[in-house]
């Protein structure tokens, strides 16, 4: 299932031994035998691309993560933490393999480009991402929110988003209605 | 000309989703246009070219936007869809979907490992223990326990995961037949998926939202009889599978609804990122039960049922034939299923068994602890995929060492499917959209999570 890094990629890394494994250029890493390739957000459509001409034609799952409260995640040398990561799994029909992409994005500037002239069926995910994180991308014909209403405030996913609570309507309790004026009295 | 014309301000706020709806033809440029009406899809230039001139064909005043749900009961829950229609065909479609939106992924984080099976099984309720099996298989891969698993909590969940597949195929059958103007088949399918609920109540306790499939293996042992109660529903359901064939493959009313409606083109489908029945019914066969195996599949016998027009009798008779090789399948489980435990013996995850609590104080801490506060899993992050009834339905784990995912997503198939509704609608008949719908099978608990 693990790929053999690009031939020509395999002959610049021949001299040193050690080198950390790579693919189109971009560190790959292994994640419980799942290759994972970290990319910076401008090569990110150009790694796709490669990707998807050498079979991995279908993006499956595009899914937005909050590292805000867990910086110190593990990411091989050479990539920046940043708060926000995409993590985009594509699937090769051909070969039967799966290859994770991770992309950084800053909390500066929580954009990325879009895939979706490339594969429109990121067009939902996206926009779920969007929607949860707060991340724009960049060329997406129609970057609404998805799930959540309209005018509603904040990206819920997001780890500074505090899941609160909504008042419950129709729950009157006498008891707390009665203790409620009581208390002061009894304190004072 | 909008839809909410002559509506009372407070209505239109009430159900506003804004930007989020179908806007007429006048608000959108020529590009978004296009890549609305899919030519993004890699259409020829011909076909583009026939496009361009319908539009230039279609003023306003001929068409109009309707909403189709979300409380239509054909829509299978709580799907929207915008149609625009010329007279009764559609020319433009967008599904708005969240209505069933509760957060389910926040809830995740908040809860354990040992947790989180209670939450995503309530995701796609008419294949609970898909979702729960994907969820486990992603748990104990971070674990690192996946090759450990014992040989009967396998093939058991192999026996579920079928079982559930039959009764998920079922529904689908009884709802496609009632959208359809097929009224007895809806009674027919509700009375065999009855079967198999009931099979899992007696299993699990539950007839649905079972929490049975637990990181770590199964909850409980087989009861005692349950090769008789499984053999009974196997043995009843294919005379029950001939009935439909007479009932329904085999009538011309029938074949007329379905044939030619609602065709999608591998091309389309691949791009699109459907998977599933509708994948296949493009003639793509596509199962990762046999391409990616998990469990053992490997050593069973099972046919990847495909189709040739990509339409939706092909979207029907896949799922119907789907039930027969699930009925194979669980045939040969039965019949090879191992004796053994049932969940893993490994302290970390498993608590102590209920007759040891009663008599070490060890014990009951133990469990005490494994169910407050969950077993801490390694930091790292996987992606597991396995085969439900709709597609391909993923979880995304993000660990950060705690007791807690630190985050929690399931790729759910029907969220992804619903993309290629807009080009299956495209210039149907409203009466065909309704048969199109029901041939994608959407479960909305599972699209809005």
């Amino acid at each position: 299932m693990a790929d053999a890094p690009d031939p020509e990629v395999a002959a610049d890394t021949a001299p040193q031994p050690e080198a950390p494994p790579t693919l189109h250029g971009f560190p790959l890493s292994d994640s419980r035998g799942q290759p994972v390739v970290h990319v910076p957000r401008e090569h990110y459509v150009d790694l796709i691309k490669a990707l998807t001409d050498e079979g991995y034609t279908q993006i499956t799952d595009i899914c937005g993560v909050d590292y805000l409260t867990y910086p110190n995640r593990a990411v091989p040398a050479g990539v920046s933490r940043e708060r926000f990561e995409l993590a985009v799994n594509v699937l090769d029909i051909e070969n039967r393999r799966r290859m994770r992409v991770r992309v950084q994005i800053p909390e500066d500037d929580p954009s990325c480009p879009s895939l979706f002239d490339l594969h429109p069926g990121t067009e939902a995910m996206e926009r779920e991402v969007f929607d949860m994180f707060g991340i724009v991308f960049t060329d997406h014909p129609d970057l609404t929110r998805i799930l959540m209403p309209e005018d509603w405030e904040g990206h819920p996913l997001r780890k500074d988003y505090d899941p609160g609570a909504i008042p419950v309507q129709f729950t009157h309790d006498y008891r707390l209605a009665d203790a409620a004026p009581v208390a002061p009295e009894a304190s004072a | 000309m909008s839809v909410t014309d002559g509506l009372p301000p407070e209505l239109v706020q009430q159900t506003s989703e804004g930007v989020q709806e179908l806007r007429p033809r006048s608000e959108l440029t020529a590009k978004e246009l296009m890549r609305e009406v899919g030519s993004v899809l890699r259409m020829s230039e011909a076909e583009a070219a026939r496009l361009g001139e319908t539009q230039a064909e279609t003023s306003e005043d001929q068409t109009m936007i309707i909403n189709m749900g979300p409380q239509h009961p054909s829509t299978h829950g709580v799907l929207r869809l915008m149609l625009e229609l010329k007279g009764e065909t559609v020319l433009r479609c967008k599904p708005i979907i969240g209505y069933l939106h509760t957060g389910m992924e926040k809830t995740g984080e908040q809860l354990t490992y040992m947790q989180g099976a209670t939450n995503v099984t309530r995701m796609d309720y008419a294949s609970p223990l898909n979702n729960e099996l994907v969820f486990s298989m992603a748990v104990e891969k971070l674990l690192g326990i996946d090759e450990d698993i014992p040989e009967r909590a396998v093939w058991m969940r192999m026996l579920l995961s079928e079982l559930n597949r039959i009764s998920s195929h079922l529904l689908f059958l009884a709802t496609n037949g009632l959208d359809l103007g097929a009224v007895s088949m809806m009674l027919y399918g509700w009375r065999e998926r009855e079967e198999v609920l009931r099979f899992f109540q007696k299993v699990t306790g539950l007839r649905m939202n079972h929490n049975f499939i637990r990181p770590g293996g199964v909850a409980a042992d087989l009861p005692a009889g349950w090769r008789d109660d499984v053999l009974r529903i196997l043995d009843l359901l294919p005379g029950r599978l001939n009935e439909y064939d007479t009932l329904m493959t085999g009538q011309p009313i029938w074949r007329d609804r379905l044939q030619g409606v609602g065709v999608i083109t591998p091309q389309e489908a691949l791009a699109l990122g459907a998977t599933g029945p509708i994948l296949r019914s493009t003639g793509t066969p596509w199962d990762l039960r046999r391409d990616m195996p998990y469990l053992r599949y490997p050593e069973v016998e099972f046919d990847v049922i495909v189709g040739t027009f990509g339409d939706s009798f092909d979207r029907y008779a896949i799922r119907l034939n789907e039930v027969r090789e699930s009925v194979k399948i669980v045939r040969q489980v039965v019949d090879r299923m191992p004796a053994g435990d049932f969940r893993i013996q490994n302290k970390k995850v498993t608590p102590p068994p209920r007759a040891r609590i009663d008599e070490s104080m060890e014990a009951l801490i133990h469990h005490f602890k494994i169910f407050t506060e969950g077993f801490k899993v390694p930091e790292g992050e996987v992606y597991v995929a396995i085969e439900s009834p709709r597609g391909e339905i993923g979880c995304y784990i993000v660990s950060d060492g705690s007791a807690k995912p630190y985050r929690m997503h399931i790729r759910g198939p029907s969220f992804v499917n619903l993309q290629t509704l807009p080009h299956m609608m495209r210039n149907c008949l409203v009466a065909d959209a309704v048969a199109i719908i029901s041939s994608v099978d959407p479960i909305l608990g599972e699209v809005d999570r």
